[in-house]
């Protein structure tokens, strides 16, 4: 588990990460979303002690990271997969993880093989590495020491399709056994498809928190059918205030059982009913961080803050 | 591409888990490892020996037959260590800033002034090793020398000034350390560390000659000045005297502030 307190860094008078409160939970993937210059790395760095907060504390299984006797066997980090020496091969960066964490040599070629790295990749030089497999090999030095909380910076940075499908399955079986995930992210596609909680943060404040699914709630609802006008009837029956998209969908702020149940009532016959995902959810996303990227004057009136005081809780 | 293999068996929920410290001795070892690890590193390393060979044989060749002493040859090979280990020293802490491999070191050891207390002696190690290579190469090339010239082998150096002769070549090693630690930049510090080998003792030379009042004062303050009372033999108290008070001068105090510059720096 992470514990981020009133965490906050200014810069002389420029604040880059403003009093953020929030606990990555164990057993959970947190994608820490925002814009580049929301202040993320900030944060992730404060976490891990490279940089000293202004005020505020972030604690891992409630230890500062300065108290942790060997921090690689509790906390993997990968903060930037291309901070390593060009001239080191992927296997000696590993050895030198697994020498200083005092772990067995057999950790390393473990690591190879979990991120899929072949013994021949293994001995070339990081410098000549593509940005996928320097991410695979971060993931590999992040996990080397068996620790139980990850923090991985943009860690689907450089990804395929097949590569991000590949973290999110790793991540999801960490999770799965009891580790606490925390991962940022400045694409609302990668952090949808891998996380399960969501910190939103823009201009170094949390816009909104809260679970995926929760966020998602509020997304509305995509329905279409074989006739729209049969449904477009049904639902407005039913009261329920729907829009037309270009592609001959619905959509509406209404939950799919209501929108289900009013189309059943009206006799609609229908070919596609599902929560509307991405759509809300980045509409959101755009709209905070625009939010708070026009305006950094704290704004207490701000209409999304009942959405975070909802989440935050 | 799957990730169904576990990593190990280890139950995550276990909320904290006792983990030792990690021994200095451990951190040593692995900055001694990453000092060799890469080309550049090797080869700076491997070049104290190749100049140190090519002293030796330049010795024997250019030499005068009554200077071919065990002391002639041991400050010849002993010279590239003198000037090839400071930047050892030196690149083993600014690399962790301009190769932004500190990114990953201070999250493994999170007090990096234990980091660069490792690194400092991970130097003196490669410092002593250099320096018994220097003295048994000396001695090599004292006998080959002194018989392909057919004169005795001399040997003129006794342990005492031998001992000086390493403290002096620690000071010069420590000169990397603080410039390594007050400017954390590859390239800004090796200009300043020939700055401060090759220029400032010419200015204080330049000074002494012609302002009678430093005169009086360059032994006190000029570093190189009184390390080569440690190369070619200490004889005094005085002299000792001006060791401690050019060293404080120029190596601890600004080594001091150096080292809250590396604790209180950002990482990026």
């Amino acid at each position: 588990m992470i514990t981020i307190d009133s965490l906050t860094k200014k810069y002389g008078g420029n604040t880059v990460v403003h009093d953020i409160t929030f606990t990555a939970r164990s057993g959970r993937v947190t994608g820490f979303l925002g814009p580049n210059g929301a202040g993320k790395s900030t944060s992730m760095r404060m976490m891990v002690g490279l940089t000293t907060p202004t005020e505020g504390t972030a604690t891992i299984e409630g230890r500062r990271f300065a108290d942790l006797p060997n921090p690689g066997r509790e906390v993997g980090v990968m903060l930037d997969a291309s901070a390593q020496h060009a001239g080191r091969t992927g296997r000696e960066i590993l050895t030198i993880a697994q020498q200083i964490m005092g772990l067995p040599a057999s950790r390393v070629t473990e690591m190879l093989g979990l991120v899929s790295l072949t013994a021949d990749e293994a001995d070339r030089r990081v410098g000549n590495y593509s940005l996928g497999m320097r991410q695979r090999l971060g993931i590999a030095a992040a996990l080397i020491g068996d620790p139980s909380v990850l923090i991985l910076d943009e860690p689907a940075n450089g990804l395929d399709p097949a590569g991000i499908r590949w973290m999110r399955d790793l991540l999801r079986d960490y999770a799965d056994r009891g580790g606490t995930v925390l991962l940022s992210s400045h694409l609302l596609a990668e952090v949808e498809i891998i996380a399960d909680d969501i910190v939103m943060i823009g201009q170094g404040r949390i816009v909104c928190q809260g679970s995926k699914a929760e966020l998602l709630q509020g997304a509305g609802t995509v329905v279409r059918a074989a006739d729209v006008e049969v449904l477009r009837q049904a639902l407005s029956t039913a009261g329920i205030q729907a829009t037309a998209s270009e592609d001959g969908s619905l959509r509406t702020d209404a939950d799919p059982a209501q929108v289900g149940r009013a189309a059943y009532d009206g006799g609609a016959v229908l070919t596609e009913l599902r929560t509307a995902d991405s759509g809300g959810l980045e509409e959101m996303f755009l709209e905070l961080t625009a939010d708070t990227s026009r305006d950094s004057a704290p704004r207490e009136s701000n209409p999304r803050k009942s959405s975070t005081e909802r989440t935050a809780a | 591409m799957t990730a169904t293999t576990a990593t190990t068996a280890v139950d995550h929920a276990r909320t904290s888990r006792r983990t030792d410290a990690i021994p200095l001795s451990r951190v040593v070892r692995v900055e001694l490892r990453k000092m060799f690890d890469t080309r550049s590193g090797f080869w700076l390393i491997a070049s104290i020996g190749i100049t140190g060979l090519i002293a030796t044989v330049a010795t024997v060749a250019f030499a005068p037959d009554d200077q071919l002493t065990y002391y002639t040859f041991a400050k010849a090979v002993g010279y590239p260590i003198t000037v090839i280990l400071p930047m050892v020293a030196l690149l083993a802490i600014t690399s962790e800033w301009s190769q932004r491999t500190g990114l990953t070191t201070f999250t493994y050891v999170s007090r990096r002034a234990r980091v660069v207390w490792a690194k400092t002696l991970s130097a003196v190690v490669v410092a002593i090793a250099s320096m018994l290579f220097a003295f048994a190469a000396g001695a090599v090339g004292n006998v080959v020398g002194s018989r392909i010239a057919g004169v005795p082998t001399v040997w003129d150096l006794s342990l005492g000034h031998a001992l000086t002769i390493v403290l002096g070549n620690l000071v010069s090693l420590s000169i990397g350390t603080m410039l390594g630690m007050v400017l954390r930049s590859s390239a800004g510090g090796l200009v300043m560390y020939f700055v401060l080998v090759l220029l400032v003792p010419n200015l204080s030379a330049l000074l002494a000659t012609s302002q009678h009042w430093y005169k009086e004062l360059q032994p006190w303050v000029d570093l190189p000045y009184a390390q080569s009372y440690l190369f070619e033999g200490m004889h005094t108290g005085a002299q000792w005297a001006h060791v401690v008070t050019s060293v404080t001068l120029w190596i601890v105090l600004p080594g001091i502030y150096g080292l809250r510059r590396v604790m209180r720096s950002e990482v990026h």
